[in-house]
Formats: C-alpha cells, sequence, structure tokens
C-alpha cells in the first residue's frame, strides 16, 4: 500500500527517542501538512493524536523501516526524504514548522523497529514476502514427522536433513544478492534447469547458513558444465563424486575448516557445501543411487566432499590462482574424486626422498599398471610442506620432479607383467608411460600442524573421455 | 500445527512419449548397434551383427566418442534417422 501524502512517521512506544517526540508529532498533527503516524506496537501511542495501528508490521515491512522514528515526507505519491531518529534542524526542514520540541535535545538517535527484532525479518518475509517464491509447497498433516515425511519424499540421502520451510528458504536467499528466479545451471542427468531458488531449498536441506549458499551456487554451476561432466560421474560405476575445493577470502569469512580434519567431519561449512550441491543432482536433476548413479561400491565422500585450502600456511600458490584466478578472489574448484588414499612418510627430510614416497604411493592410483586414465589430487599437509618449503621448491618443481619419477617403464606396466593380468596394452612394453596426463595431478595444501601425512583422492576417467577439473569464480 | 515446505525437487513436466511398436520379424530392417566405447564392446557387438545379419536384418554401427558422456545428440539423431531399431552395448 502506498504511503499517504505529507509528513509519515513509524513508531514504537518502548522506544524513548518516540517518547521524546511524542510532542512534535502532536505539534505536527495540527500544522498544514498532513500527517500519519503508525505505531508499531500501541495503536494508543503516542496519546492524544489520531495513529494508525501497524500491529501486524506490514505498513513497516513494506517501507522497509530500520530505525524507529522514521519520518517520510510523501508527494505526489513519492517519498523525497527520509530522516531516522531525532535531530531538530533536520525535522525543522522536513516538516517546514520552526521551533520544533522546545525543551528537546537537539540530536537523539532512534531504536531498533519491532520490524528487526529476532524473529522477525523472517517471519515477516514470510508474511508477505511469500510470493517470491515460486516452488511447489508441500503442507504436511498434523500428525505427519517432518523428518520422516521428507525421508518418505525421498528428498534426503540417507541422513536427516533440515525441513525446508518458507522461513528458512527466504532466509538462505539472503546468503545472495542473485534473483531467486535466476537460472543457475541445467543439471543432469534429467538436463533441469536449477534456479537460485531451488539451490537455496537444497541448501537448507543439507544444513547450509546463507553465507555458504554462494559457495553451494559456484560449485553446482561448475559441476554442470561440459567439462566436468557431472552425468557420467553420477553414472559410473566408479566410486567417485563431486570433491569441492574452496580457495581465497569466503573460505575464513564463513569459517572453513583447512586445518586439522579438514577431510573430516566436524566444520558445518566443510560439511554441507558438499552434500548441499549432491542434494540438487539428487533432487533436482534426479540423480539417485540405484538410477542413473550407477556405482560399484561408491564412497562416503558421495555424500558431500568439500574443504578449503590452507592459503595462509602454504608454501605455494593456491589451486585457484594456479589456476588462473586473481590472487585474494575466491573460486571453487570441482575435482571428480573417488575417497581418500592416507600417505605416511615421518622419515623423509629432504624434498627428493619425500616426492619419492609420493611418487610411489601415486603410482597406485587406481592401479599400479594403470596411467594416463586416472587423475589424482594430492594434498600435502603442513608438515610434509614444510620440507618443501626449507628447501625453496617450489609446488612446479615438485611436479616436474613427480612426473620424472612417474615415467613408468612399459614393461612393467602391460598386461600380464608381475603375474596380474590387468594393466596397460601388450604394445606399449617398450615405452616410457606417464603415469598422469598432462595436468592430470592437482596439488594443494592442507591439514593440522602435526603429523608427517599426506593424502592421495584417487580421480575418475580424465580428461575430455570424462572428467576435467573446473574451477569457477565466484562473484 | 501443520508445516509447510518448500519443494526441493525438479517441477518439471516431461513430455510424455509413446513407445514406438516393435518390429515384427529382423528381415530387412535396419538395426543399428551402438558401441559405447567400452573395452571389448565391440567383440560382443560383432557377434551380435553376425546373428542379425543371418537373421535378414541390415546392420548399421555407431560409436559413443566416449562411454563416460551421454550420446550427443546428433549422433542420436542420426540413428533415429537412419535406423528402426538399435541395440546399445555395455561391456567391460
Amino acid at each position: 500500500m502506498p504511503l499517504p501524502e505529507g509528513l509519515v512517521a513509524f513508531v514504537r512506544s518502548d522506544c524513548p527517542t518516540c517518547v521524546l517526540v511524542a510532542p512534535v508529532l502532536r505539534e505536527l498533527a495540527g500544522g498544514d501538512v498532513p500527517l500519519t503516524v503508525f505505531s508499531q506496537d500501541d495503536a494508543g501511542f503516542p496519546e492524544g493524536m489520531e495513529v494508525l495501528d501497524d500491529g501486524d508490521l506490514r505498513q513497516s515491512w513494506e517501507n522497509t523501516i530500520e530505525i524507529v522514528p522514521t519520518l517520510f515526507r510523501v508527494e505526489r505519491g513519492r517519498v523525497v526524504e527520509v530522516l531516522q531518529g531525532w535531530r531538530r534542524p533536520d525535522w525543522e526542514r522536513l516538516s517546514g514548522v520552526t521551533g520544533l520540541g522546545p525543551g528537546l535535545p537537539e540530536f537523539r538517535p532512534g531504536c531498533g523497529s519491532r520490524t528487526l527484532d529476532p524473529g522477525f525479518p523472517e517471519r515477516l518475509a514470510t508474511l508477505y514476502g511469500g510470493e517470491r517464491l515460486a516452488s511447489r509447497r508441500v503442507r504436511l498433516g498434523e500428525s505427519e514427522d517432518p523428518f520422516e515425511a521428507m525421508a518418505g519424499r525421498g528428498w534426503t540421502d540417507g541422513l536427516p536433513v533440515v525441513p525446508p520451510t518458507p522461513e528458512r528458504v527466504l532466509r538462505m536467499l539472503e546468503g545472495t544478492p542473485r534473483d531467486p528466479a535466476e537460472e543457475v545451471a541445467v543439471v543432469p542427468p534429467d538436463l533441469v534447469p536449477a534456479t537460485v531458488e531451488k539451490v537455496a531449498v537444497n541448501a537448507v536441506l543439507a544444513g547450509c547458513r546463507p553465507e555458504y549458499l554462494p559457495v553451494v551456487l559456484a560449485a553446482v554451476e561448475a559441476a554442470c558444465t561440459d567439462a566436468f561432466n557431472m552425468h557420467g560421474l553420477l553414472a559410473t560405476t566408479w566410486h567417485s563424486g563431486p570433491v569441492v575445493v574452496v580457495n581465497g577470502p569466503v573460505a575464513a569469512r564463513i569459517g572453513m575448516n583447512w586445518g586439522g580434519n579438514a577431510l573430516g567431519q566436524g566444520n558445518r561449512p566443510n560439511s554441507t557445501i558438499g552434500r548441499a550441491l549432491q542434494l540438487v543432482v539428487r533432487n533436482v536433476g534426479g540423480g539417485r543411487p540405484g538410477g542413473v548413479d550407477r556405482a560399484t561400491q561408491g564412497s562416503p565422500g558421495k555424500l558431500g566432499f568439500c574443504f578449503a585450502e590452507d592459503e595462509p600456511g602454504s608454501p605455494w600458490e593456491p589451486l585457484a590462482v594456479e589456476r588462473g584466478v586473481a590472487p585474494g578472489r575466491s573460486a571453487v574448484t570441482l575435482f571428480a574424486g573417488a575417497g581418500v588414499q592416507p600417505v605416511v612418510d615421518q622419515l623423509s627430510r629432504t624434498p627428493e626422498s619425500l616426492a619419492r614416497t609420493f611418487a610411489a604411493c601415486l603410482r597406485t592410483v587406481a592401479h599400479p599398471k594403470q596411467a594416463l586414465v586416472w587423475d589424482a589430487l594430492l594434498v600435502v599437509s603442513p608438515e610434509h610442506g614444510r620440507v618443501f618449503r626449507e628447501a625453496g621448491w617450489s609446488k612446479a618443481r615438485l611436479r616436474q620432479e613427480l612426473d620424472d619419477l612417474l615415467r613408468l617403464a612399459g614393461s612393467e606396466m602391460v598386461r600380464g607383467a608381475a603375474g596380474i593380468a590387468e594393466g596397460m596394452p601388450l604394445e606399449m612394453a617398450e615405452a616410457e608411460i606417464p603415469k598422469f596426463r598432462p595436468g592430470g595431478l592437482l596439488i594443494v595444501h592442507a591439514g593440522g600442524t602435526a603429523g608427517l601425512f599426506s593424502t592421495i583422492i584417487c580421480g575418475w576417467v580424465s580428461g575430455a573421455m570424462g572428467s576435467e577439473p573446473v574451477t569457477r569464480e565466484m562473484n | 500445527m501443520t508445516i509447510e515446505l518448500i519443494d526441493p525437487t525438479s517441477e518439471r513436466v516431461p513430455a510424455g512419449r509413446s513407445v514406438a511398436p516393435r518390429l515384427a520379424g529382423l528381415r530387412g530392417r535396419r538395426i543399428a548397434l551402438l558401441d559405447i566405447s567400452k573395452p571389448r564392446g565391440d567383440v560382443f557387438l560383432d557377434r551380435i551383427a553376425e546373428l542379425l545379419q543371418a537373421d535378414g536384418a541390415a546392420v548399421l554401427r555407431f560409436r559413443k566418442p566416449t562411454f563416460a558422456k551421454p550420446a550427443p545428440s546428433d549422433l542420436r539423431h542420426e540413428i533415429a534417422v537412419k535406423c528402426e531399431g538399435v541395440i546399445e552395448a555395455l561391456a567391460d
């Protein structure tokens, strides 16, 4: 409803500044310019004048009142000026009346509007802003347990999910300036366009906070590219799922873990961002185990696998920077990963020795006699990273060393060699075979400060044949 | 008290399509064999081709660029235009 012409004030009776300006409002009510007063909590306040009851806060919400008193001047249906709190010269100018409030102090800041009291923004957004949400509504019966109802509808990955009430979805959407109706990506396998709103609903399910939503949106965008090939990654019989590596200031801002147990449980953004992506694939894309998801064994990471890189403690440039994102910008990198393979080396004190350990373990990715098919993500811990830092080894130097160490003798790799039928085609027996394709080994830095352990995350079919790692900068 | 939830699932309404009528016989029919590029899929399809040809079918062979991605729409269209039936071979 448009504001009435003239002066319009919003007040609440328990605000000392509103009480202070009550005589001023009474004085203005008798003036030449019409005055309308909306009271947020007491239709009898201020006493002795006509007041409109805004107890349901609709007018306050629609006019985005943040402070009381707020005084508008409305001319021909348009707000020409807004004041918050009490400041005599401003009120005199706006009202055109001089000598307002004799005896009052020159200035008093206002109080918070009732629309901003705890719990109110969400409740009011649902009451008055619910039409922003385009999704179908599901009304549960009085005797239905919401958690059972959601599981019964197939919305979950097997763990309980947070009920996506309109309040929670609207609050989630506060995490992004993007329009809820904007299309984020076309999600496989059903190739369904996912809106910002649908992603937000699934982020609620997953347990995200609103500030994680931009990361989830970027992850969904990256996953649904042709290069990343989420369809194939879902449909494969292999163990893999999308692994989300977060770089840049967003990681610290939303409280992500890149330290102890970074690849494990216990940190909310780490645990829920990757889960939200997987729930989008499940619920929007229609990708479910036993349906298009044909994994033979799967892996626990398919519930959601997300961590941040330890940039402050890293001896090297961050993964996203290495992949073309400007330093200081936030980004996600998606990797088609299939679980965690620990690497121990507690004795190497030189980078040469430690690189040999990495190479020996990397050789076993998927199968020690297979090469070029599988990518890998090497997560170097701080205690291992220190060995390279102290020796002055760049990431490029380490990668070069690993490439050299992982040029493997075809005779050891071919089918039948070492009494193992699996292996590379026989015609490669004389060749020198690199374990990884160019660009097929990613290196990041994360983990706690104690432990001479690192991690290999095995990939899936690599490159154009399968999945290419995809980095997406966040807006 | 009832609770209202926002549906997290897709709201598309897929177009309904009826299944093509079953072929009455194989003689003189054009049958596509789609190799999805899995190792040794060709071994399986070679044998199927022999059997189909023995039954009088004309066999056309097609191949996906990679087993890890859906068949390109051009390939699907080509098969639909040129053939009356299709057998897709999975193999490892």
